[in-house]
């Protein structure tokens, strides 16, 4: 087992650069971020500000130009191919603005896939991947296809299939970006009833001012640079005023 | 720092053939036709094939106008008909694969290790193969046996059994290169997707 450390995830003068048509474009400028286990952790910035590029580096799902992340207190860039799809599978759960549901798997299908990844067997991948959809409230709709749910269902199914192997990280990038402002919430408040029920740490890119209310801490980032890290507490007792800095 | 050894960080396993030639069975099933349209142009590269080699065989076997000329004509025509089956199957296969650049994404967010999408579209693209090259091979052979009944008539028979052999040789040549090209084909492009990192695989719309 593991020893618990008390960081989770840490990233240290993180840098991503994309070159395109001879240009270079720092969407990350020197990021370093220390994230508790267990957190509830909101990345807030406009768009183009550069959290999608940070959910990708943490997430290993992209190369840092420099910089490292920590996940666990061991390097990132020093796992192979086989470490570091274990470390997708099982440590981190992800969730997409747009869902990301493979479109011809059933709702259940869908979140069976990462458990057959792990190696599980069939039989036990489904029980558990019908008690995960009843968790989110979909359990009358295991069959159902991507395409036959609304997007706040489909925003549950991939909630369900990001605790599929018990992660201690769920990642989401913009996870109320496509649902109206009830669903949004609804999502919101399952997330961070699922944080307090199982303890994982999640760490959300968003510019979806309802998140600051159930974040344990906001990091505020703007070209591709922390401008503020704030604690729940600071923030509640201003957060009437908020809304004229969003964008 | 603390070691690597008490991360608690484990090597993903690989997933067995037999449970990658089930996925693959689902994708196929489902996505049926999108199947078929690659299955399509193998069909087709294969039946013209066996069209062309069928004919040679009658025409030899009849004994009729087989010289150097006609020969290398009929050479010709096959490597014709290879490079057109090979274009179709390459096509197809490219395109089956870009279009699941965001399912190959999530997959590989959910834990598949490169080696298993690799699996996965050589798998599909075997089946596609096997099947397409079977019922184009039969159909072109057949077709072309018709063909040459209605022409020669009472003379079609002996030279038929006398090429029985060859035309089963054929058969056989026929299906192994509609599978083989298929397998070929498939293979660049879903080696390339299973490289791309996640981040840029997800990024690309379809
Ligand atoms: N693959 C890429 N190639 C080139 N530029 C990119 C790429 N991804 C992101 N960018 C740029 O990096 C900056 C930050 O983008 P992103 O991280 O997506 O921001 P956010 O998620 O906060 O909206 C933007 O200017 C964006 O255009
Ligand atoms: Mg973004």
């Amino acid at each position: 087992m593991a020893t618990a450390y008390e960081y989770i995830v840490r990233t240290k003068d993180l840098v991503k650069e994309y070159t395109m048509g001879g240009q270079t474009l720092r969407a990350l400028n020197g990021v370093s971020l220390d994230i508790k286990r267990g957190e509830y952790i909101s990345i807030m910035g406009p768009s183009g500000s550069g959290k999608s590029t940070l959910f990708n580096m943490v997430g290993g799902l992209d190369k840092p130009s420099s910089g490292t992340v920590f996940i666990d207190e061991v390097d990132m860039a020093q796992l192979d191919a086989f470490e570091l799809a274990w470390l997708r599978c099982r440590k981190i759960g992800y969730i997409f603005q747009t869902f990301n549901l493979i479109p011809v798997m059933t709702a259940l299908e869908n979140v069976t896939l990462p458990m057959i990844f792990a190696g599980t067997p069939t039989d036990d991948a489904i029980e558990k991947g019908i008690k995960l959809l009843q968790t989110v409230g979909l359990g009358e709709r295991i069959h159902h296809k991507p395409t036959e749910l609304s997007g706040g269902q489909q925003q549950r199914v991939a909630i369900a299939r990001s605790f599929a192997n018990d992660p201690a990280i769920i990642l989401a990038d913009e996870p109320t970006g496509n649902l109206d402002l009830r669903t949004g919430t609804e999502i919101i408040e399952l997330l961070r009833r699922m944080n307090k029920d199982s303890g994982v740490t999640v760490i959300s890119a968003t510019h979806d001012l309802k998140m600051i209310d159930v974040s344990d801490r906001v990091v505020w980032i703007r070209d591709g640079q922390i401008a503020k890290i704030e604690a729940r507490a600071d923030i509640e007792l201003k957060v009437g005023t908020m809304d004229g800095e969003q964008h | 720092m603390q070691s690597q050894q008490d991360s608690g960080i484990k090597r993903q396993i690989e997933l067995p053939w037999s449970e990658a030639f089930k996925m693959s069975m689902k994708s196929i099933r489902i996505r049926f036709w999108r199947s078929m349209i690659t299955a399509a142009g193998i069909f087709l590269g294969i039946a013209f094939l066996q069209t062309v080699l069928t004919t040679s065989a009658i025409l030899e076997g009849i004994g009729e106008g087989y010289d150097e000329m006609l020969k290398l004509r009929q050479s010709w025509l096959v490597v014709m008909s290879l490079l057109v089956s090979t274009v179709g199957v390459v096509n197809s296969m490219l395109m089956s694969v870009t279009e699941r650049y965001r399912e190959i994404g999530t997959m590989k967010c959910l834990g598949a290790l490169d080696k298993l999408v690799v699996k996965l579209f050589l798998i599909e693209a075997a089946l596609t193969g096997i099947v397409a090259s079977v019922a184009g091979s039969l159909v072109g052979m057949l077709g072309m046996l018709l063909v040459h009944w209605i022409r020669f008539g009472s003379r079609f028979g002996p030279a038929f059994a006398d090429q029985l052999g060859r035309l089963g040789s054929n058969l056989v040549l026929g299906i192994a290169v509609g599978s083989v090209l298929a397998i070929l084909a498939a293979f660049y492009p879903a080696w390339r997707a299973s490289k791309m990192p996640p981040a840029a695989a997800l990024r690309s719309e379809f």
